[in-house]
Parts: C-alpha cells; sequence; structure tokens
C-alpha cells in the first residue's frame, strides 16, 4: 500500500521532489501546492496529473485526504505557520526549510528515533553530505571535533541561502553535534563561480579519541554504500588521510539530475534525503494504518 | 601627484591579520601588543586584527590561532587610542554572532570579505556592521579573476548594502597596473563611496599598483609591514609611507617609527625573511589565493612533489579564496599520477 503524499512549494526544490516521488514504490504523490500559478512546478505538476492548488496551505486543509505526508519546500517563515497547521490536521511534515520546528534527521543516521513523531526537519545540504561520514566515524572512533567544508557552485546557491549564509553554517554545525554525534562542530561554506559549474563537493575533519585506521576506512566506506541507494553519485573523491588523531574525508556529490542539473549535489541530496526520510515513514505509517 | 579624489588617504596596517597566515596564526598577545604599541605611537588609521581568514577563522581547514582572536583584539584595543581597531569577516567562516563579539571588544571597523563574483552573501554582515555602529566595508578578493564590469556589478551591490567602501582586492597578486588603473577606475565612476585598494607583492608590483590605485582616486588603502602578510606580503607600509611622502603625500603617519617598527618588533616575528620566492611567483603568475602558499608547501612535502605543480593546478582549477582542503585533495592526486 502506498501512503498519499503532497508538497508545498511549488519552487526547484519541490519540482525536483516531485520527479523523485515519482519513482517511489512506497509514496503515491497526490498534490503540488505553491501560492504562483504561474510558477514552473505548478505548471509541471498539472501537466503530469497531479492536484494542484495555487493558494497555499489552504488547499490541503480543504482537501485533507490528499495527504498522509507533507514535504514541505517553502520558507523558514513559512513553515513555521506550515507545522501547527499540519499538526492539527495530524499530517507527517517533512521540512526541507531552515524553520527546524522538528528534530534534525538524516535518513541513514537517525531516522527510526524520530519516526513517532510528526515533524522532521532535513537541516541543510551540507549536513546531509557529511553528518552521515560524521557518525560513521563516530560510531568506531568517537570524534571529539569534526569540521566540514562545503564547496558549492554558484550557480546552485540560491537566493535564501545567499541572504542568509549564516543560518547554513549555524545550523550545521548543530547538526554535525546532535546528529553526528560529536562533542563540537564547525561548519564551512564557499560558494565558487567556476564555469562550468562544479559539482559539490565537501570536505570532512575529524578528530577522533580512538584511532583506528582500519575500522575507521570500514565504517566510512560501509556508509557511502548506504547513502549510495538514495543519492547514487554520492562518492568518496580520495582515500581518507591520517595523520595523528585526525582523519580527512573527501566526498564528491553529483546530483541526478531530475529537475536540477548534475552538478548542483548540494540541492540533489536534500531532496533525495528528504524522499528517502518520507519513504521509511511512509513504511512505518502502512505498517501502522494496516494494523 | 595628481589624484582623483580629494578625500584624505586612510591607511590600515594588515600584518597583525593578512600576517596570521606567515605565522600559521601563531601570534601571541605579547607580539599583539608590541605591534598595536608601535603602530599607535607612528598614528596608523587602523590596524586590522583577526585570524588570517577573518573572524572564526581558527579552524583545521586554515590551521587553529594559537590565541583566540577574541584576545588578541581585545589587547589591541587596549594598547591602541587614536588607532581604529578592524576585523575581517569572511561569510560563510564567520558569521554575526563573532561580529558582535568583535564590536562589544572594542572593534570599530569590519570588512566584510567574498570572491569578487559573490557579494550578495555579504549583505547580512554588512547591514549588520552598520546597525552595531561599526564602519562596514566591503572587500572583493580575487578582484583579478572577473571581468571590470562584473567588479562594478558586485561593488554596487555592496554600496546597495551598506557599505562605505568597496576594496579591490589582489589576493593572488596578479594585477598588474595597468589592470588596477582600470578597475579602480571604473569603480570611481560608477560608485559613491570610497574605493580601497589592498595588494599583495607577489609579482613585485605592490608598491606600484598602490601609487596607481591612489592616482585613480583609492582612498582606503592596505600595507603591512616588512610585507608580513600572505604570499609575498602587501604593500610594504614603511616603504609606501615615504614614497607617498617623496610625492608631496602627507598620510600624517610617522615614517620612521614605521621603519623601527618593521626592523625592531616585526623583524624578528617573521619565520624567515619575506622574499618573493618561487611559490609566490606562481601565485602571482597563475592567479592563485595568496594564503595557499604555505599549505602547498607542506602537501608538497607530505606527497612528495613540486608544491609549484599544485598551485598550478590550483589555479587551473579555479580555487577561490578559502578552498584550502583542495590543496590536499589535488596533491594526492598528483603524487598519484606521478606514482
Amino acid at each position: 500500500m502506498k501512503v498519499k503524499a503532497a508538497i508545498i512549494g511549488s519552487g526547484n526544490i519541490g519540482t525536483d521532489l516531485m520527479y523523485k516521488l515519482e519513482r517511489s514504490p512506497y509514496i503515491e504523490l497526490t498534490t503540488m501546492i505553491g501560492i504562483d500559478p504561474e510558477s514552473d512546478g505548478l505548471k509541471r505538476a498539472k501537466e503530469r496529473g497531479y492536484a494542484t492548488f495555487d493558494n497555499g496551505i489552504q488547499g490541503l486543509v480543504d482537501n485533507p485526504d490528499l495527504a498522509d505526508i507533507v514535504f514541505d519546500a517553502t520558507s523558514a517563515k513559512t513553515h513555521v505557520r506550515h507545522a501547527k497547521i499540519l499538526k492539527e490536521l495530524g499530517k507527517f511534515a517533512i521540512d526541507l526549510t531552515p524553520a527546524a520546528r522538528g528534530p534534525f534527521v538524516s535518513p541513514v543516521v537517525n531516522l527510526e528515533e524520530n519516526i513517532e513523531g510528526d515533524n522532521i526537519n532535513m537541516i541543510t545540504c551540507g549536513g546531509q553530505a557529511t553528518i552521515p561520514m560524521i557518525s560513521a566515524i563516530n560510531s568506531v572512533a568517537d570524534v571529539s571535533y569534526a569540521e566540514i567544508v562545503a564547496t558549492i557552485s554558484s550557480e546552485s546557491a540560491g537566493p535564501g541561502t545567499r541572504a542568509n549564509i549564516d543560518e547554513f553554517t549555524i545550523t550545521t554545525r548543530r547538526g554535525i553535534e546532535e546528529v553526528g554525534g560529536a562533542d563540537k562542530g564547525k561548519a564551512l561554506i564557499i560558494l565558487n563561480p567556476a564555469e562550468p559549474p562544479i559539482l559539490m563537493r565537501d570536505t570532512i575533519y575529524c578528530e577522533v579519541k580512538n584511532m583506528d585506521e582500519q575500522k575507521i576506512t570500514e565504517s566510512i566506506k560501509a556508509m557511502v554504500e548506504r547513502v549510495k541507494e538514495y543519492v547514487p553519485g554520492y562518492r568518496l573523491k580520495q582515500e581518507p588521510l591520517f595523520d595523528g588523531n585526525r582523519v580527512t574525508v573527501f566526498i564528491e556529490v553529483e546530483g541526478a539530475g531530475d529537475y536540477f542539473p548534475p552538478y548542483a549535489g548540494n540541492l540533489d541530496i536534500m531532496t533525495a534525503a528528504a524522499v528517502k526520510a518520507g519513504e521509511n515513514v511512509a513504511k512505518h505509517l502502512a505498517k501502522r494504518l494496516s494494523m | 601627484m595628481k589624484r582623483n579624489s580629494n578625500k584624505p588617504i586612510k591607511l590600515t596596517e594588515v600584518c597583525l591579520r593578512d600576517g596570521s597566515h606567515v605565522v600559521r596564526h601563531q601570534f601571541t598577545e605579547e607580539q599583539v601588543r608590541a605591534v598595536v604599541r608601535g603602530l599607535e605611537d607612528a598614528g596608523m588609521h587602523y590596524i586590522e586584527v583577526a585570524h588570517g581568514d577573518g573572524l572564526g577563522g581558527s579552524t583545521l581547514q586554515y590551521g587553529r590561532s594559537l590565541v583566540d582572536e577574541m584576545k588578541l583584539i581585545e589587547a589591541a584595543v587596549e594598547e591602541s587610542k587614536n588607532s581604529k581597531i578592524a576585523v575581517l569577516l569572511i561569510p560563510g567562516i564567520g558569521t554575526v554572532h563573532e561580529l558582535k563579539q568583535a564590536r562589544e571588544i572594542g572593534a570599530q571597523l569590519v570588512r566584510v570579505a567574498t570572491h569578487v563574483t559573490e557579494a550578495n552573501v555579504s549583505a547580512q554582515h554588512i547591514s549588520m556592521a552598520r546597525e552595531l555602529g561599526m564602519e562596514a566595508l566591503g572587500f572583493l578578493m580575487m578582484a583579478h579573476s572577473a571581468p571590470v564590469e562584473k567588479l562594478v556589478e558586485q561593488a554596487k551591490l555592496m554600496e546597495s548594502y551598506g557599505a562605505e567602501a568597496v576594496y579591490v582586492t589582489d589576493s593572488a597578486g596578479a594585477l598588474l597596473p595597468n589592470q588596477v588603473r582600470e578597475r579602480i577606475k571604473a569603480l570611481r565612476q560608477s560608485l559613491d563611496i570610497e574605493i580601497g585598494f589592498h595588494a599583495h607583492n607577489n609579482l613585485s608590483v605592490a608598491v606600484a599598483n598602490t601609487l596607481v590605485a591612489i592616482e585613480e582616486g583609492a582612498t582606503r588603502i592596505d600595507g603591512s609591514l616588512r610585507c608580513l602578510g600572505a604570499g609575498a606580503g602587501n604593500t610594504q607600509t614603511e616603504v609606501l609611507v615615504p614614497v607617498l611622502q617623496r610625492m608631496g603625500m602627507d598620510v600624517g603617519v610617522d615614517s620612521y617609527k614605521l621603519m623601527d617598527l618593521a626592523e625592531e618588533v616585526i623583524a624578528p616575528i617573521l619565520p624567515k625573511a619575506q622574499e618573493i620566492g618561487r611559490g609566490s611567483i606562481v601565485m602571482g603568475y597563475a592567479g592563485v589565493y595568496s594564503s595557499f602558499l604555505l599549505h602547498a608547501e607542506r602537501a608538497g612535502q607530505r606527497f612528495g612533489i613540486d608544491s609549484r605543480d599544485i598551485l598550478v593546478e590550483l589555479g587551473k582549477r579555479k580555487a577561490v579564496g578559502g578552498q584550502e582542503d583542495m590543496i590536499l585533495d589535488v596533491a594526492a592526486e598528483l603524487a598519484k599520477q606521478k606514482a
């Protein structure tokens, strides 16, 4: 049994989500909600036969049976309002904005412990790309400090990210600590305008308490395979480097090229992680509904 | 000298920030106090103090500070009376939180630095600085790497956010005098705010470039004593001031005192004399961010390859300021190709 879902926010992220959800064996996308009837996302959704609303979340309030899971790809401010409404409607919210009303989630790290709730937050693109690595290292070597550097192409950094770049660094740092398990975290973001646009690259530095090169390498590689299940273009760029109590991991993220061009791995990993989380939530809900 | 501006020249001494790269961010509080005392005595207008990569730069990516930069800023504020203490902030590395902290302990000016094409990440920090009552200037790094029209467009963005000056920042030390001239001139014709110039001496034209910049109308000028700055350092302050005097410009800073400070306090801080080494020349030639130098030398040693090959490769891949992690990555890759 597929669980019904809706997307709120018909911008780039929402549109890319639509293409990914179309392929899901666990989720049936029914609805796309926006506020601009002329938006490319709403037009595409209509063409593909989904219910579309251009009056925002009211569309769902009036038709609550259209979805059990709601992906919110609007803005932080808007999601604060949506979170309340979705809770009252009894919907499970997957929040791709920086609002963070619910707990931070990386689908391969801590989804299970948050699946009984009703709202999860997808942290940041840099968080989705790096926290699985930190968690993998932490699980075998105990990370005292983790620092990540996310370098993305200028083309793929939207106006929201640019207007509040501090939100990225601060939220990602929190995710590194709260989800990745590092005692202390730090996040850096760099925009590179090179043409043709560069793929997203992430460097992860960890200082560990229990250095064991072999165990750490194995744990990293196993985690890369798990992330690859939902982001096929996620890969190690180099073998991990070791230096004293420090391990350095180089990651490259190539997107699936659904709505975004493949270089925008940073955008792709957000939507892919949200879909992965949504599918697990759907499986959980289906089980609960059938009982 | 005929100048295209009637505003006074304001000098900023950057050795306690840009020079942080040279000492691998190991400045002590005593060193900072001694340098600031000397600069205050010489009448320096602004003194920049921060990690080399700006507020919040103490990281594994760039190198950890020996002493918390806030402590160093605080010490600098204590030692200065007329000189104003400035800080650098690179959005993506530092945040408004560090900016507020620096303001609380007495920093009066911030330069908000972005890559030359990415000015719109600075809006948040420039407007916050103004709200905090600080002077806020924009700092467009790697200015050699974008066409002049792009530079102008980006500078105008910073002006619209409230920047009181925008710098042409030659992070790679790659600009030649005619290129400095066209950039400053274009900005002068498009902006209502002051224009600044920050040089690196990788191709030995920092003083020449600075003179051209001043002639074209730049009024915010950076220098570092004894060239204590990344790569081959910046415009040598204690050289620039007497040169300006020879040209009939008194900027109100005592050149003998600067020379004494350079000789007696700065020279002993330098790990080795600031000559223009092969790495710096290659960076200027290939347009590579100057703070990559020491990282590339270390990576070259670690992987047994020529650091110049790393630097040139970074230039080819269009690495921007802050991408120090790419140095290890490129070095490991080059070593693999060689093997």
